[in-house]
């Protein structure tokens, strides 16, 4: 009995352990060691490939820029229904005020144009003019609080009033930005609430961006603007009795007195483009940390406050231009086949020597730039070129009916066909060089004509290689555009000249990522689907 | 080992503090130019590069010719945190970009830039040009067009006005236009009878876009698209073409240094601006540097200078006047110049603030077009 539960239970191995156990030790083991032979490969394509691809990626769906400098602008968005009231109210342009105003003096409202300018035309030269005048919205409450009592414009009366004692000792003894961080007053942001926030904001900027001293440096008009909104609101100041204690009363009651402003007139003023609904409900559309944006404009839909919609047709280009990408891939790839297959054949048929001086001829054009292949292109199809002088000479066409093979799809095919060309022969001949002549010799001998001793013996086994040499040419191709943009024409371009234009000088990079991404997904869905219908497994490179 | 890397540690650390210092308290040695390569980069060379060596013997300057896409590298640069430029040259309407993005420095001419020989401020002798906070505008170029008389119809006269590019009657044949909106857009509406100060004003509408694209359309299957300016010159002189636009500097080229038998079609070139930025947050020691080179190298003498190897026009009024003779052919520089009096009777400037805004969207009309 006991005997018996004893064989029933686990194997054991010689150190008692259970045997199954220490196998999976041992096999943990040995992959381990496996893993750390690759690391190096594997950290190096991880950084220097994977991560770069994944962040350019991450850009197609990126949109921090628009709630990073209008933070306030965005919230307050956020109740403003635009079906019920076409522009928003006074709340949302005091925001936008406060927003432009830090914006512009770090100098990126410009920024936010351009980028929104991709999305509503006029954008760009409304936030640069815009930028421009929003000091002067806050110079009117600067000026009356000057007038009122000149400390108000010395900077180192704000320091002291607002930094904190041990902080302002220190640093009105510093001469640059060397000083300590800027530390808060206690208890000044619930007196002030909005002017301890500006003025925070102006001394971090001070101190970071421009390495200066805030004890030193003009106080943005924006505080004054913010004082008088925290004195006119409900500040509490009564209770405060440290430094400044007085001048604040007094500014208190003065404050009442004060001219204010309504923002939404003087944005109004500045340019009437402020109360189009488009503008802010663009501003609104495009507030969100992640948009679809970029992706419905490569695909030929755009992002309205409306909702999607379909781009207007004289702007729709992208589909147009994905599909005459992976039609003229195709066809590509399909001349290479019909023009390396014989050549293959003739290498891997023909006695060594000579094979190796052919296959010289085959690699030389592969090691030549791939801009002198291109221009040798051009100058051989050109009108005035060496081919059509050639027909003209022998009279086969005349002077007036030469023909047109360049600046077109049929220049991208030829110069491309060529320059891929290698790669479709190089794994054909790898395959062909491994299929024995013995079987095509045996099929000849029951009887075979040369065709069926071809199609039906030789052809099949050559099959992994077209494979090989279809994929890497299809995938090259679909990705060309040095090629496209010289002999294309604007016919012949592929959508690897958009997103090459995007990157270099339209500046668009979430487009670009967009398109990048859509054809990166085309790609692996079709290689997907050629491992279906082919099987990857039947592709040989050698 | 460990006393021994520690005692390293140190001297090199100290070595190293020791350098800060000193190139704190001095300019860099090193300077990396970016320019547009060709006979452009050669004038730059000559007129100012080479006499500053000279002044300064220790210093050495690389070239990178990346100027055409250095908006997309200085940005790229900017978010990887290491700008490795120290000055750039680019077209105007890329500078008020680098501006906008903050990517370029803000210019304090009075500062940066010398006065005129006669004491007028370099604001004032760049006068208009300052098209941008962060530009030092160093040459005026032209966009314009060629032809050859000699591949017209018999009897076809000269023409007179940029509209024999859209005349394929009498001048029948391909032409070469710049592959993008820009100054093509406005030459179509001037030859619809557009007025040349409403063109900006119609363009801006949708039936004025529509209109553009629809007088473009009658030239379109003669039209060869360039997107390098030295297709044109080469398309012209093979014959592939009858006539194009390219910019002038390298019609000249093609007329005076090679010989070629073109003809200059003045009428309606549009004006561009060439000129220096700085790249912002440069170390201390580079940015004295390249405040001590641009000081000289945009002085009166180094534009007027600069005139001698290529024909654009130097960017300060003072420098006109000084302009010789071309440093290799001998021949007066003044008449091939875009701004010469008779050259410039009709003359478009680009409108850097309008093509900002609509350049994207007008671009992919354009695009959607040329697919069509």
């Amino acid at each position: 009995m006991s005997d018996a539960t004893e064989t029933s239970g686990p194997m054991l191995a010689a150190d008692g352990r259970p045997l199954k156990a220490s196998l999976n030790r041992a096999l943990r083991r040995q992959k381990l060691r496996a893993l750390m032979l690759i690391a190096p490969l594997l950290i190096f394509i991880l950084v220097a490939f994977i991560a770069p691809i994944a962040d350019m990626l991450f850009r197609s769906v990126e949109n921090r820029i628009v709630e990073e400098t209008l933070p306030r602008t965005v919230a307050a968005m956020d109740d403003w229904d635009a079906d019920a009231e076409p522009t928003p109210g006074e709340e949302v342009y005091f925001a936008l005020f406060r927003d432009l105003f830090v914006a512009s003096e770090k100098k990126i409202h410009t920024r936010l144009g351009s980028r929104l300018n991709y999305e509503t035309t006029g954008i760009s030269s409304l936030f640069r003019q815009t930028g421009r005048d929003v000091e002067d919205i806050a110079e009117i409450y600067e000026d009356q609080f000057d007038d009122l009592n000149e400390n108000w414009t010395e900077e180192v009366f704000w320091a002291e009033l607002m930094g904190d004692p041990d902080w302002f000792a220190e640093a009105s003894t510093t001469e640059d930005g060397t000083g300590p961080d800027f530390v808060m007053k206690e208890g000044m942001e619930d007196r002030l609430p909005m002017t301890a926030e500006a003025y925070r904001t102006f001394a971090e900027f001070t101190q970071v961006e421009d390495e200066d001293n805030p004890v030193g440096e003009n106080v943005w008009p924006l505080v004054h603007a913010m004082l008088y909104h925290d004195l006119t609101g409900n500040a509490a100041v009564d209770g405060y009795t440290g430094f400044g204690s007085e001048e604040l009363q007094a500014a208190k009651e003065a404050a009442a007195d004060f001219e204010g402003v309504d923002y939404k007139q003087t944005f109004l003023d500045i340019d009437e483009d402020w109360g189009d609904p488009t503008i802010l409900g663009t501003i609104k559309v495009y507030s969100p940390t992640y948009t679809p944006g970029y992706f419905l404009t490569a695909v030929d839909l755009q992002l309205n406050p409306e909702g999607v919609e379909a781009q207007d047709e004289d702007q729709a280009i992208y589909i147009k231009l994905f599909w005459r990408t992976v039609w003229m891939s195709l066809t590509i790839t399909f001349a290479t086949i019909v023009l390396g297959y014989p050549v293959a054949y003739l290498l891997s048929s023909l006695p060594m020597r000579v094979s190796s001086l052919l296959m010289i001829l085959v690699l030389l054009p592969f090691w030549t730039s791939l801009l002198v292949r291109t221009s040798a292109w051009k100058v051989l199809l050109q009108q005035q070129g060496v081919i059509n002088d050639l027909l003209v000479w022998s009279g086969l066409i005349n002077e007036a009916g030469r023909l047109v093979m360049i600046n077109n799809q049929l220049g991208t095919i030829i110069a491309m066909t060529h320059i891929l060309l290698p790669f479709m022969i190089l794994p054909l001949y790898s395959v062909m060089a491994t299929i024995p002549p013995s079987f095509v010799r045996a099929a000849k001998s029951l009887g075979a004509t040369n065709w069926v001793a071809f199609w039906r013996v030789y052809f099949p086994q050559s099959v992994p290689g077209i494979g090989a040499g279809s994929i890497l040419v299809f995938i090259l191709a679909i990705g060309y555009y040095i090629t496209p943009a010289l002999v294309g024409g604007t016919s012949g371009i592929f959508i690897s000249n958009r997103i090459a234009y995007h990157i270099s000088s339209s500046l668009n990079w979430g487009l670009a990522a967009a398109l990048g991404t859509i054809l990166l997904a085309a790609v692996l869905i079709l290689y997907w689907a050629y491992d279906r219908i082919v099987g990857i497994d039947n592709v040989k490179l050698g | 080992m460990k006393l021994k890397t520690l005692l390293m540690g140190s001297a090199l650390a100290g070595v190293g503090t020791l350098a800060m210092a000193e190139s704190h308290a001095d300019m860099a040695m090193d300077m990396t130019l970016v320019s547009w390569g060709g006979a452009y980069q050669a004038s730059q060379q000559n007129a100012y590069v080479e006499p500053y060596l000279e002044m300064n013997p220790d210093v050495s300057i690389t070239w990178d010719e990346s100027s055409a896409e250095a908006v997309a590298k200085l940005r790229a640069m900017n978010e990887a945190g290491n700008v490795t430029w120290d000055l750039v040259d680019v077209v105007a309407s890329d500078a008020i970009r680098l501006c906008d993005e903050g990517l370029a420095m803000e210019i304090d001419t009075e500062e940066l830039l010398a006065e005129a020989p006669d004491g007028t401020s370099a604001e004032d002798d760049f006068g208009d040009l300052l098209v941008s906070d962060c530009f030092i505008p160093q040459i005026v170029y032209s966009t314009t067009a060629a032809y050859r008389p000699d591949l017209f119809p018999e009897g076809a006269p000269a023409p007179e006005s940029i509209c024999a590019m859209f005349d394929t009657e009498t001048y029948p044949g391909k032409r070469a236009l710049e592959q993008r909106p820009i100054n093509n857009l406005e030459w179509a509406l001037l030859c619809d009878g557009v007025a040349k100060e409403d063109i900006y004003d119609v363009l801006e509408t949708e039936e004025g876009q529509d209109q553009a694209f629809a007088k473009l359309d009658t030239i379109k299957d003669d039209v060869i698209w360039w997107s390098a300016a030295a297709e044109p010159p080469q398309l012209l002189a093979d014959g592939e073409i009858v006539m194009g636009s390219s910019y002038n500097g390298r019609w000249f080229s093609a007329i005076e240094e090679q010989d070629q038998p073109f003809e200059m079609l003045w009428d309606a070139q549009v004006f561009d601006l060439d000129g220096w930025i700085i790249p912002a947050d440069l170390p201390e020691d580079r940015l004295a540097r390249v405040k001590d080179f641009l000081f000289f190298a945009t002085d009166t003498q180094r534009l007027a200078d600069q005139a001698a190897y290529i024909s654009y026009g130097p960017a300060r009024q003072s420098s006109a006047p000084l302009v010789g003779d071309h440093a290799e052919l001998g021949i007066a520089m003044g008449p091939h110049m875009p701004t010469a009096p008779e050259n410039s009777q009709n003359v478009f400037v680009y409108n850097y603030e309008w093509w900002a805004d609509y350049r994207d969207d007008l671009d992919a009309k354009f695009q959607a077009w040329l697919a069509q």
